[in-house]
């Protein structure tokens, strides 16, 4: 069976995903920053799902590790899920927290995913999954960082799709609107907007079934993207959003 | 932040803030803050022992650490729900040897209320099946306890409703099974009587419970229907079901789609389902062989079932009585048939000898009935209270929403179980609305 690698693992959205491929039999690959802290995500799918799983150390931001680190493992299907999120004002104010917001979300994945990439193409086969946010389809006042690093991460999919097309490696890209996790835990979501990590893991499994380009999480909102990017800037830029 | 939250039976309303965990780190961390808080598994008890200023929720920390599956042993995070448990277990060969009647709750939960299931007689409430587990106290220190390993914390720890610490892994021993199927009978009793003397028959069967209609009166008063079972052998199964011995039940639910106006369910309502109920056992005794979903947990097969008892929500009463103490049973049962504030399904089953510190279970009949919300009803359940106090009866903690903390006297162990919690969480950090009611925790 194909080996599904989750960069992220540690997230809650990570842990779903790799629990919905690890029900459909793939085997997992579990990276984070401090892999030591997955051994028991590591015996629950081991246990729930009868594949194997191993667990690795991945830290974004040390990009110079990346080529090691991927060309020890070799997964089939890679799945950029990391990410950071402040709060803009402090990011705003503090060059530092931009900065890492950026190099996560943006140059970290982009120097993982072409070294994933490389070895797709070469050998004509292969998937790279990647969680960007509706965040990044408008610029705007309250994700002023966050909002304009996913924008990037999300341009960066939608070229290496292009590129890699025909080399039969096919790239996702998945835009979650609100999720509940860790990341919005104290913040009032509204429910019949928001989605719980099973259902994000659900739709990119199924997304990535069916061969998808680009999905929302949920449905709907690429409908809300697509009326907010329609807004003219003249007026957008007098909202507080 | 601080939200409305309820437990199952949507009363009382509490201003929490909830808080989850996926790593040990993190819930360290949650637990370090100087708030007080209460451990929360998936919220079935009905009342307000999961309920606090804040909850700790372990729904997220639900990884199955091990499971042994030749010895038939299993050890997990307290957030794994039972359904989680039997989907893994089930096609091994192995079963719970303690089920309540909702696989949705959590194994925290079930050590927290120490849970009994429809076999209390033969293999006694959820603990007397743990090898060891780990609690992590108020101080925030996590310690190993065990029947043989600091036992006083093992021991006020089951049942003890979350007020000696979080546990944070349960080692448990399974129950081998040939089959996923249970060989059950049916059996009609036309009165109180015959039902009691029904439970007598067939105390061999490991599984016994009886729905009985509570809004008879009269000659008929505590009809019902006596359901007992096994887990069936191979050879027992007709031949379609042989093709997948161990097969799951499906997953699929009915959903009640909308809070009920408190009105629809009335005594007309709640005795015409009753009455067809009693009826669509249209022989005296049936026998099947079908999966264990219908018998254990017939109510899961619908979500939010809770919200047919309308907005204010419900309380669930249930009691035990001494063996010797059936004229209690009767009062009971006389005095809701006289106020005719029926319950909707009325739960009655057996229960075998005491076995832990706070265990609400003990030798007697147990009755489990669902009040509605309405006026009068509150001191209505305080009339019943002085019954069963009289008789030498107990509630059970978990399913308590309003009782006095008085009513906690017939627990024998009542000061030792204080005195242990407050060895182990000395300030009180750890409460809940309802410790606080019943003054299981010193008022702050
Ligand atoms: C339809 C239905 C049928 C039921 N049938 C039965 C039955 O047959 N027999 C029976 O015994 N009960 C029965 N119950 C009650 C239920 O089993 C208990 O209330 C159980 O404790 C609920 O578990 P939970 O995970 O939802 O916990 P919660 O309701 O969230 O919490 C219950 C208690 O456990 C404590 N707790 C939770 N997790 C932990 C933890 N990790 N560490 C320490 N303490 C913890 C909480 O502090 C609280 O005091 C039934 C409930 C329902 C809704
Ligand atoms: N929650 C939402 O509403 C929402 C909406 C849209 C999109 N998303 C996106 O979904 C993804 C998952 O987020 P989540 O909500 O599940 O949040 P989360 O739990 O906060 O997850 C963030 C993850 O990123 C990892 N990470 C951060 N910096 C890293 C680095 N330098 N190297 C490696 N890993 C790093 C974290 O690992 P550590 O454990 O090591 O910190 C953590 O696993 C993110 O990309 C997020 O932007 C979330």
């Amino acid at each position: 069976m194909e080996t599904v690698l989750v960069l992220g693992a540690t997230s809650d959205i990570g842990i779903a995903i790799a629990r919905k491929f690890a029900a459909a039999g793939y085997n997992i690959q579990l990276a984070a920053r401090k892999p030591e802290q997955l051994d028991a995500v590591k015996s629950d799918i081991e246990i729930r799902s009868g594949v194997s799983c191993s667990t690795h150390a991945f830290d974004a931001v040390k990009y110079d590790s990346h080529a090691a680190f991927f060309n020890g493992i070799k997964p089939d299907i890679t799945i950029a899920v990391f990410g950071t999120m402040y709060e803009e004002e402090d990011a705003f104010n503090d060059w530092s927290l931009a900065e890492t917001m950026i190099n996560t979300n943006y140059t970290g994945a982009v120097s993982i995913l072409n070294i994933a990439a490389r070895h797709y193409t070469t050998q004509q086969r292969g998937t790279i999954i990647g969680i960007s946010s509706v965040a990044g389809d408008r610029g705007r006042a309250s994700k002023l960082v966050y909002g304009s690093s996913k924008a990037a991460f999300s341009a960066y999919l939608a070229g290496l799709r292009n590129k890699c097309f025909k080399d039969n490696v096919h790239v996702m890209t998945v835009k979650p609107g609100f999720v509940y996790t860790r990341m919005t835990e104290n913040l009032k979501l509204p429910a019949p907007l928001t989605s719980t990590p099973d259902e994000v893991a659900t739709i990119v499994y199924n997304g990535f079934k069916a061969g998808k380009n680009t999905i929302y999480v949920k449905w709907f909102w690429r409908y809300i993207m697509l009326i907010i990017k329609n807004i003219p800037e003249f007026q957008f830029k007098k909202m507080k959003l | 932040m601080e939200k409305p939250l309820t437990s199952w039976g949507r009363y009382p309303v509490v201003e929490c803030n909830q808080e989850s965990f996926v790593f040990t780190e993190q819930l360290e961390k949650l637990a370090d803050r100087s708030e007080d808080f209460i451990p929360r598994g998936n919220g079935r008890s009905y009342g307000d022992s999961a309920l606090g200023k804040r909850a700790l929720t372990t729904l997220k920390f639900d990884k199955i650490l091990s499971f042994d599956t030749a010895k038939g042993v299993f050890e997990c995070q307290p957030g794994i729900t039972l359904s989680d448990v039997l989907q893994v277990i089930v096609p091994q060969g192995w079963f719970l040897r303690v089920t309540p009647g909702t696989k949705l709750i959590t194994v925290g939960g079930a050590v927290g209320s120490n849970v009994h299931g429809k076999n209390h007689r033969t293999e006694g409430s959820f603990s007397r099946h743990i090898i060891d587990m780990d609690v992590r106290l108020a101080s925030n220190e996590e310690i190993t306890c065990s029947p043989t390993q600091n036992t006083d914390l093992f021991e006020a720890t089951c049942g003890g409703m979350g007020l000696t610490g979080m546990v944070t892994r349960v080692k448990f021993r399974l129950k081998k099974i040939e089959t996923s199927y249970i060989r059950q009978k049916q059996i009609k009793a036309q009165n109180l009587d015959e039902l009691l003397s029904l439970f007598d028959k067939y105390q061999h069967y490991s599984y016994t419970v009886a729905w009985i209609d509570c809004l008879t009166k009269g000659k008929n008063s505590g009809r019902g229907i006596l359901t007992v079972g096994e887990h069936a052998a191979f050879s027992e199964l007709i031949e379609e079901q042989k093709k997948e011995p161990l097969k799951l039940p499906s997953n699929k639910k009915l959903n009640f789609p909308f809070t009920l106006p408190a009105w629809v369910l009335n005594t007309f309502t709640v005795k015409a389902f009753n009455f067809l109920y009693y009826l669509k056992n249209y022989k005296k005794e049936m026998d099947s062989v079908v999966l264990y979903d219908p018998v254990f947990y017939t109510l899961d097969a619908i979500n939010n079932w809770n919200r047919m008892y309308g907005k204010a929500g419900f309380v669930q009463y249930q009691f035990v009585m001494p063996l010797e103490s059936r004229q209690g049973l009767v009062e009971i049962l006389n005095r809701i048939g006289e106020k005719g504030m029926g319950s909707f399904l009325t739960v009655l089953k057996v229960l075998g000898k005491q076995e832990s510190m706070i265990s609400f279970c003990r030798e007697g009949y147990t009755l489990a009935l669902d009040f509605p919300l309405r006026k009068g009803v509150l001191e209505f359940l305080d009339e019943l209270d002085e019954i069963v106090l009289k008789y030498g009866g107990r509630i059970y903690i978990t399913k308590d929403a309003r009782m006095k903390p008085d009513m906690l006297k017939n627990y024998p162990e009542l000061d030792k179980f204080k005195d242990i919690v407050k060895k182990y969480n000395p300030d009180g950090k750890i409460r809940s609305a309802q410790s606080d009611r019943l003054l299981l925790t010193e008022p702050k």
